[in-house]
């Protein structure tokens, strides 16, 4: 290894641990900061979108397969934990989220799976079309309490029923507290939380690395590339694009359950088209197939918009009151354009895949040029020669 | 569920057809040319009915004159709330002006949001497409109004008052119904006529055929492809300013279900064939309507959603559309 590559690992290495160090202690001052407790359930939040984003990335970045309805198995994550975690909370009491889980994760496949059957058929932007009515279908049912289960628009859990914290959450907060420099600090059942999201994605982050280094991740690579060519080369198509869409539909599940435990409360509402536009919005911001940049991308769009209002609500920072609600109002203008302006000045995100920046695009103009200079080059040269044997 | 009440169902649905059919012909032309889903043409329907609303407010309502002071507009709106031929200039001027104001702003948005991505993979074109919604429907939330608009003018009359045209048996058609399909149809016609017969719409159907030979051939691609977005989106502001005039009233949001339901519409006829997409329309637009009248009312969106589905499964070319092999 040479000196620089040493020094580049070195510096890797120390950027890693400057971020796990941050990921830690900002939470914790937040916490302990009189008035800034609430910030901590943004970053709850925001951890649950990295890990949406984690999942739609499957599908869209390494398959290739534009899903606009990903919202759908975050929902039926989502509503199969509270349903089936609500039956038998009683008997599995803190627990019930640790165990619905499995049942969230098997509701988004299966859902995946079904979906995904009969339409993966179907070329590029007529699966765009499809799961996004696929993702209208869910909703409309949700809010129609279809099978008397969802209780429409009034969401879950029905009445003064709540869902079970999970085990531990209660004891810490009632026993881990005390006075520091910046206020009172309380191991808050938002920090608990905060701890199960990073875990969860630090959990899927290793397994999609993995995956994206396997056999499954290369025959992603070769389908999204060019699926006849892929097909030809003994990839089965089929399974492939079933497996991404399952496996995404799996994170978007796991997702939801733990959405539905944070908040404590689940409605239709939060499932709509314009939060799967927003995953989208995350990948395309982030960098489709790239891991890092999906969380610098669920960072930008969903965090530092929150953390930004949550700070001048708080009164940390000042700002005029015009400028919060801008922040809030002009939110989904900005994110339509920059997903325009994103498109054609840098369509691999702002921290593109490795892998997806060393393939080859012939359709790009500046290759086709080199090739015809090269070729140019290489006929003057045999001229040349000809001439001055 | 009498005969009259299927046979008024089937009415509105054959009206809602027509708005259906006018929309799905902006989606299957533009399909024709880029092959791309212009995913923000529902956006343009729903700017048709704002541009629209504005217009008839402008020409026909005695308090806008006053709230602006502006003394000109009084002859301007007496002329056109005058008479028939005033009320015929001023439908004229309405939809005349919004089809015109839209279709530019569809020639716009081609020119900065989709030409830079032509040669991009085909899926930029779309998340552009979906970015350019996003914006237009943020836009007029924020700097028009975020809560629905009536169709109406300032002192809550209607613009055009619909009238029972004729009766079938104990069912009442009215004129806006009347209208709304008469327009469309003959819509139809002359834009099948255009593509079919002048010189520019050969160019259109070569450019469809294949871009690059259309090229070689003399045909100026980029002006084939400005024209197919002026056209599409103009006819998208008309079925808006329909829309707005017939359910009475404009919401920043009320493109969004529409648009999806006249692209179902667009490849229930085969994406790319004109005389598809009308068929679709109208097929969509009974089912739909039938569906909601004697199964469900909740349900209506969901069945326009199975259809779709359904379609794109088991016949993906669409009734009119030719299977199309992939190319390698």
């Amino acid at each position: 290894m040479t000196a620089e590559a040493k020094m580049a690992r070195n510096k890797k290495r120390i950027l890693y641990t400057a971020i796990a160090v941050l990921m830690v202690i900002v939470p914790l001052v937040f916490q302990a900061s009189t008035g800034l407790g609430f910030l901590v359930r943004i970053l709850v939040i925001v951890g649950i979108w990295v890990l949406l984003a984690l999942g739609l990335n499957i599908v869209v970045g390494y398959a290739g397969l534009l899903d606009l309805g990903y919202i759908a198995f975050y929902a039926m994550g989502a509503y199969a934990g509270v349903l089936i975690g609500q039956s038998f909370s009683s008997v599995l009491g803190g627990a019930t989220y640790w165990v619905m889980l499995i049942p969230a994760a098997i509701a988004g496949a299966v859902t995946g799976l079904a979906l995904g059957f009969p339409v993966l058929r179907l070329r590029g932007d007529y699966l765009a079309i499809v799961t996004l009515g696929f993702g209208e279908i869910v909703r409309i049912c949700l809010n129609n309490n279809i099978f008397g289960l969802t209780n429409g628009a009034n969401g879950l859990p029905q009445g003064s029923d709540q869902l079970v914290p999970p085990f531990g959450a209660i004891w810490l907060q009632d026993n881990v507290r005390f006075e520091t420099p910046l206020g009172q600090f309380v191991f808050s059942q938002n920090l608990f939380w905060y701890f199960i999201v990073v875990g969860l994605c630090i959990g899927a982050i290793i397994v999609i690395t993995r995956l994206d280094d396997s056999r499954l991740g290369r025959a992603w690579v070769a389908m999204r590339e060019n699926e006849v060519a892929a097909a030809a080369c003994g990839v089965n198509i089929m399974t492939q694009k079933l497996w991404a869409f399952s496996l995404g539909a799996l994170s978007g599940g796991v997702a939801g359950v733990t959405f539905a435990y944070v908040q404590q409360f689940i409605s239709p509402e939060s499932f709509t088209f314009m939060e799967s536009v927003f995953v989208v919005c995350i990948i395309v911001l982030g960098g489709m197939g790239s891991i890092r940049g999906v969380i610098v991308g669920a960072l930008l769009i969903r965090g530092v918009p929150d953390l930004i209002q949550g700070l001048a609500v708080a009164g940390v920072l000042k700002l005029p009151g015009e400028a919060i609600s801008m922040i809030t109002g002009y939110r989904f203008l900005v994110f339509g354009l920059l997903m325009v302006v994103m498109m054609a000045v840098r369509p691999q995100g702002i921290i593109p895949s490795s892998r997806r920046a060393r393939e080859l695009h012939p359709e790009d103009d500046s290759i086709l040029a080199d090739e015809d200079q090269s070729l140019w080059d290489l006929e003057h040269r045999e001229q040349s020669s000809a001439h001055n044997p | 569920m009498s005969l009259s009440y299927l046979l008024e169902q089937t009415l509105n649905g054959i009206t809602l057809g027509g708005l259906y059919a006018l929309v799905a012909l902006g989606y299957t032309l533009v399909y024709g040319i880029l092959l791309m889903i212009n995913f923000a043409h529902s956006e343009l329907f729903m700017l048709g009915g704002y541009v629209g609303l504005g217009v008839l407010k402008v020409l026909s309502d005695p308090a806008v004159a006053k709230a602006t002071g502006w003394g000109f507009l009084e002859p301007i709106q007496s002329f056109f709330m005058s008479g028939n031929f005033g009320f015929v200039m001023l439908l004229v001027a309405t939809f005349g002006i919004s089809a015109i104001v839209v279709g530019i702003l569809g020639m716009f948005i081609e020119r900065f949001a989709y030409r830079p991505l032509r040669h991009a993979p085909r899926l930029a074109p779309l998340i552009s497409a979906i970015g350019v919604s996003i914006f237009l429907q943020n836009a007029v939330l924020l700097w028009i109004d975020s809560k629905q608009l009536p169709y109406t003018r300032v002192d809550g009359s209607a613009f055009v008052t619909a009238k029972t045209a004729f009766t079938i048996g104990s069912v009442n058609v009215s004129t806006m119904q009347v209208f709304i399909v008469v327009t469309s149809l003959v819509l139809l016609a002359l834009l099948d006529t255009f593509v079919s017969k002048t010189r520019i719409g050969r160019a259109m159907r070569a450019t469809s055929q294949d871009r690059e030979a259309a090229g070689l051939m003399g045909v100026d691609i980029n002006r084939v492809i400005a024209l197919a977005f002026f056209i599409g989106p103009a006819l998208g502001a008309i079925a808006g300013v329909f829309n707005g005039m017939y359910y009475g009233s404009v919401k920043f949001n009320m493109g969004f279900i529409p648009g999806i339901k006249s692209f179902t519409a667009a490849v229930i006829g085969g994406i790319g064939n004109l005389r598809g997409a009308m068929l679709g329309g109208f097929l969509l637009g009974i089912v739909e309507s039938l569906a909601s009248g004697f199964l469900s009312n909740a349900y209506r969106d969901v069945v326009a959603f199975v259809v779709l589905i359904l379609v794109l499964i088991f016949r993906p070319g669409g009734l009119l559309g030719e299977a199309v092999a992939e190319k390698v």
